[in-house]
């Protein structure tokens, strides 16, 4: 590694005015998984890294508007063990246990997985399934971005230099919703997926006919790739088998992959259309089953020794 | 490019000025001499310099030294208290969970924050927590083993 200045702001102002001096010559860091691996090939040589450890305020999980708000400094393994996220949205939780390790994902953060954008992460294709969006504040303002539509290229995003993310929000999900993230691993369970897929869909009151569905693959493209053609078949249509596999088909068509030692082409374009279909079989198994009467409060007899 | 950083590793304060590109496991190896904690893949995939970070086990090979600033860090050296090994390592000994040794000191300090977490830990979890330790020489059988029975030696 080359060296570089190590600035330690404590608040978003001071980061700001750091962002000013050091312009496009600096890096921001916070988990430091991705940068480290980075800067030691010197595929990135920042003279300045901004470090965003001891910034107050970018942390923590909580309720906001019926759905979450997670700061950009949480940590993986907190958004996998929260309880607030596991009960509201196992899905979220579940998908960043998928990423990598233990060790890696208690020091990962989850606004700096988001600014990497490396297209094999796990929580893109779940978090834009699930409509959710980033907060990114600069010495001018804030603006909200969703999700999908962050991600632009390999490693690079629509963030300005002077941009940070403070914070990201998943929506509360309408009722009679379920979703799923698969992860194909074929070679380590801490590897990169070969191919990713995330599914969340709303079905009508009589859990006929899908009312909305959103579908997103990672793994395949220069970006996480949101599947809109596919969903488009689904919207609207009987819960059927065939229009499943009807909407899988379509999704092979929208990937683009490339031949590495995870797999050829050809055989993930195929591998595409085999987990969007299971993800959504798993999507439409996680929906809760439905109960005519309210649950029992009262809670279960123990039995007597 | 030097910082000044402070911390407490293995119960002891230390104040050690590092260039900031410094990584944390050459900071424990060459400038406090704590050469327990080993370097493997150098990637953050094989787990051979795990340590522990406030509790929570970290790549020390990904940390830079300065994260480390104002922290508390637990390296295999500080397992042992008083002269005597903690009940995991006394495990890995009883039990055989090393061969060649490389991944040991990753492997005791990873079962460690585990045991710290879950004192009596099921075979599922033991797998799932220690997924990120690896040993070339498959050891696995044997570690899990040590790790399920160390609670054995716990006073």
């Amino acid at each position: 590694m080359i060296p570089f200045e190590y600035r330690t702001p404590k608040n978003i102002k001071e980061v700001h005015q750091e962002l000013k001096q050091f312009g496009t010559e600096a890096k921001l860091v916070a988990g430091g998984t991705a940068l480290v691996i980075m800067m030691k090939q010197r595929l990135v040589r920042p003279s300045c890294l901004v470090s965003l450890r001891s910034v107050r305020g970018l942390g923590g999980i909580a309720q906001k508007d019926g759905g979450l708000r997670i700061g950009g400094l949480t940590t993986h393994r907190e958004v996998e063990t929260s309880s607030l996220v596991r009960r509201q949205n196992p899905l979220l939780a579940e998908t960043y246990r998928r990423v990598a390790t233990i060790r890696v994902r208690n020091m990962a953060t989850v606004g700096g997985g988001l600014a990497h954008a490396d297209p094999n992460q796990d929580p893109p294709p779940t978090l834009i399934a699930l409509g959710a969006s980033v907060k990114v504040t600069s010495a001018n303002g804030s603006r909200t971005v969703p999700l999908d539509g962050f991600f632009t290229d390999y490693y690079e995003t629509v963030l300005k230099p002077d941009e940070i993310i403070t914070e990201i929000f998943v929506p509360r999900l309408p009722p009679n919703s379920g979703g799923a993230f698969l992860k194909f691993l074929p070679r380590t369970a801490d590897d990169y997926a070969t191919v990713s897929a995330a599914a969340v869909l709303t079905l009508d009151k009589a859990r006929k006919t899908f009312t909305d569905v959103r579908i997103a693959l990672g793994s395949v493209g220069t970006t996480p790739i949101r599947a809109r053609e596919a969903e488009a078949i689904l919207r609207g249509q009987p819960v059927k088998a065939e229009a499943l596999r009807e909407a899988a088909e379509k999704a092979k068509q929208l990937v683009d992959p490339v031949s590495d030692f995870r797999g050829s082409a050809a055989y993930k374009r195929e591998m595409a259309g085999v987990f969007v279909r299971r993800a959504l079989e798993a999507a439409l198994n996680s929906l809760p089953k439905k109960s005519k009467t309210k649950p029992s409060r009262k809670p279960l007899k123990r039995r007597k020794k | 490019m030097e910082k000044k950083i402070r911390m407490r590793v293995n119960g002891k304060k230390v104040e050690v000025e590092v260039p900031t590109n410094r990584l944390l496991i050459d900071c424990l190896r060459y400038d406090l001499g704590l050469t327990g904690t080993k370097e493997g893949c150098s990637v953050g995939v094989c787990g051979a310099c795990t340590v522990l970070m406030d509790g929570e086990m970290v790549s020390s090979c990904l940390a830079l030294a300065v994260f480390a600033d104002g922290h508390e860090i637990t390296t295999v050296e500080g397992l042992a208290k008083n002269g005597e090994l903690h009940p995991v390592q006394k495990s890995f000994i009883q039990y055989g969970g090393f061969q060649c040794g490389i991944c040991t000191p990753g492997q005791v300090v990873a079962a460690k924050a585990l045991l710290d977490e879950v004192p009596k830990p099921n075979e599922e979890q033991i797998k799932e927590w220690m997924m990120g330790n690896l040993c070339r020489c498959t050891g696995y059988y044997k570690i899990i083993e040590s790790i399920q029975k160390a609670h054995q030696f716990a006073k």
